[in-house]
């Protein structure tokens, strides 16, 4: 966990006292709605078809169990009882009413949390491996940097009146968790040739309405030198992004216009002409940010306890682990993911009830933390192997033990025409649907991984060019219609899927995805050929044949 | 306020209400015929007419401390003169989320 100073919470507390003027101002005519309405997006409250909905940031997702207790209270006591786990490590509730948003906002001050960021056009919350810190083989927790970022980032008056919005994801596992690749900046941390820790750095990428892969502009930068080259991407990004077009003012077009190299060599000569501007990071800066981290106290335990070896007779418990139990960096101990898609449920929704259940089990089990991943699950990253059993009891009595993480029906989607006003079709219907379908365990484990991402519209916050089956909702003729593409990916080898047919109705979405998984079946040369490297294989051409000869 | 050129857009092509979201607590309302608002649709002023529709909404609009982005919507009208959202949009707007949300009691 990070622990914030008193600098931290002063901040945060003076804001919310702003907002609450704001609020005040607004409610009683002084301020119009075209001049509240930045004030709103720079505190995370949109306005959507039903209601205000209210953003608010979970830094490099990691969350104390008082921190999601809070959360917990916030559903129950200003909205409808749940919340909504973002791609973005957010969390959003729904019915929030404006005139109680400052209390809200005052009662998650109080455990370190705010809004700040989490819209409007500035640098949005820093996102991270949901597994930093505890993932094998990492070079080390990418939450300093994300941390270091944020503190240089927030309310910076140079980024706070962007072109458009401008989002950093940082990784440092071999395995990107964190789709690194569709940032505006992406942020490999890695060593050089001289052991010296740094980062590659990827520029343009994007998803919406015209999908970018991130490119690498520098293979390393010191890390000590990081907060100056961000400067410099964003300086180039303001200077030269378009301001006049909405759908040309992302870094991503920019990038695309001028070319990786000339963008490159804009941002190398703004690099050096800024010179020395206080941004180079001392090792006592990094230190400090480094010594606010804690980590538990590890035990000292077996590789395989014996509680673990007993329960492995239970074959629903052997299901799960295998699914969800995921190897940390010290012996003896688990990360487990806690699915938030349980059949026939909205993907990433939470209850009070969940999440206050969620942080009792994160105190006894997992040092009092809780990660938050893009994916819209939790995960406790601290649990001693011993104890998996009595977890997996608990978390299958709070529903939160569905052995999906990573197969079929572990799908991510908006919230679609459901409740966001920028939505054509609806998402979540769809994903339930397809959750039912899919909901027997041993055909999602016979199909093995596969990443479904749904967006209700061209927005793409379902993230739907890079699912391993996307699903995009279109409006035509006032009828839902969906795009369905294969072959995307949002790892470490991120691409963009390819449309495989014509669009479909809202009834008949649910069969295609069906065909599709059959045809991947029959096609696959070998059981453990993963759908994605099916598509990458064979193309989409074997599969278009089968699912649309009938259609 | 509308700016005159949006005004001159606005084109209905069948009975119409105007909507927005109330501004203290967001909630679904619709322009009444007594220039208030109301949850209720079926309190909503109708208009059949371009220029209806305009005047309805330039007075909603006029309203910024009441409600918050008014716009214009299609409503069906049915026999008896019941009042029913003209689409998908305004039925969930009207009727609430079309799914299970699994919200316990």
């Amino acid at each position: 966990m990070y622990a914030y100073d008193e600098l931290d919470r002063t901040l945060i507390n003076e804001r919310v006292s702003e907002f609450r003027d704001q609020v005040k101002r607004r409610l009683s005519g002084e301020l119009t709605e075209d001049e509240f309405k930045i004030l709103r997006l720079q505190n995370g409250v949109y306005l959507q078809l039903h209601a205000y909905m209210f953003r608010v940031a979970i830094p490099y997702g990691t969350l104390s169990s008082k921190q999601l207790r809070r959360l917990a209270h916030v559903a129950r006591r200003y909205d409808r009882g749940y919340g909504h786990f973002t791609t973005r490590q957010n969390i959003q509730f729904n019915w929030i009413k404006l005139a109680e948003l400052p209390d809200a906002l005052a009662d998650l001050a109080e455990v370190g949390i705010h809004a700040m960021q989490t819209s409007g056009n500035n640098m949005r919350n820093v996102t991270s491996d949901q597994w930093a810190g505890v993932a094998p083989g990492e070079i080390e927790d990418p939450r300093i940097w994300s941390e270091l970022i944020r503190q240089h980032t927030t309310l910076h008056p140079e980024f706070s009146f962007l072109p458009r919005k401008f989002k950093i994801a940082i990784t440092a596992a071999e395995h990107d968790r964190a789709a690194i690749k569709i940032h505006d900046i992406g942020l490999r941390l890695h060593k050089n040739a001289d052991g010296e820790t740094g980062f590659e750095v990827l520029v343009g990428g994007g998803l919406g309405r015209t999908p970018f892969i991130a490119k690498t502009i520098k293979p390393f930068v010191s890390g000590r030198d990081i907060l100056s080259y961000i400067e410099a991407i964003l300086r180039v990004y303001n200077q030269y992004g378009r301001r006049d077009n909405i759908y040309k003012a992302r870094i991503k077009i920019l990038v695309h216009e001028l070319g990786i190299e000339k963008f490159a060599k804009e941002v190398e000569e703004e690099w050096k002409a800024m010179g020395d501007v206080g941004l180079t990071l001392d090792h006592a800066a990094i230190e400090e940010v480094r010594s606010r981290f804690s980590y538990p106290a590890y035990e000292k335990l077996p590789h395989m306890p014996d509680e673990l070896k007993q329960a492995a007779h239970d074959p629903l418990f052997e299901r799960w682990r295998k699914n969800s139990v995921s190897a940390h960096k010290v012996q003896g101990y688990s990360i487990v993911t806690l699915s938030l898609k349980p059949v026939g449920g909205p993907p990433g929704d939470a209850t009070a009830e969940q999440m206050d259940a969620v942080a009792d089990l994160a105190d006894k089990y997992s040092f009092g933390e809780i990660r938050v991943g893009h994916e819209q699950n939790l995960a406790l990253p601290h649990v001693a192997k011993r104890d998996l059993p009595q977890l997996f009891k608990a978390l299958d009595r709070l529903g939160l033990a569905t052995p999906n993480v990573n197969l079929v029906t572990d799908i991510i989607a908006c919230p679609g025409l459901d409740y966001c006003s920028l939505a054509n079709a609806r998402s979540i219907p769809i994903a339930q649907e397809l959750t039912r379908r899919f909901a027997n365990h041993d055909t999602a484990d016979l199909i093995g991984r596969l990443h479904i991402n749904i967006s209700g519209c061209i927005n793409a916050c379902g993230h739907h060019h890079v699912g391993h089956i996307g699903i995009l909702g279109v409006e035509k003729n006032g009828e839902e219609f969906y795009q369905i593409t294969i072959g995307g990916r949002a790892d470490e080898n991120a691409q963009l899927g390819t449309l495989i047919g014509p669009a479909v109705p809202y009834a008949e979405v649910a069969d295609v995805i069906e065909d599709i998984v059959e045809a991947y079946l029959a096609l696959r040369d070998r059981p453990e050929e993963l759908f994605v490297d099916t598509v990458k294989r064979l193309g989409v051409e074997p599969i278009r044949e089968r699912v649309y000869a009938t259609r | 306020m509308t700016s005159p050129l949006e005004q001159k857009k606005i084109r209905i092509t069948g009975p119409s209400m105007v909507t927005a979201n109330r501004t203290w607590d967001g909630a679904v309302v619709y322009r009444t015929a007594r220039q208030g608002w109301s949850t209720e649709l079926a309190d909503s002023a109708i208009v059949t007419t371009s220029d209806e529709a305009r005047a309805l909404l330039a007075e909603a609009t006029a309203d910024d401390v009441g409600a918050v982005g008014p716009y214009i919507a299609p409503v069906e009208l049915k026999d008896g003169g019941k009042v029913k959202p003209g689409n998908l949009r305004e039925h969930i707007r009207a009727k609430g989320v079309t799914i299970d949300l699994q919200v316990p009691a």
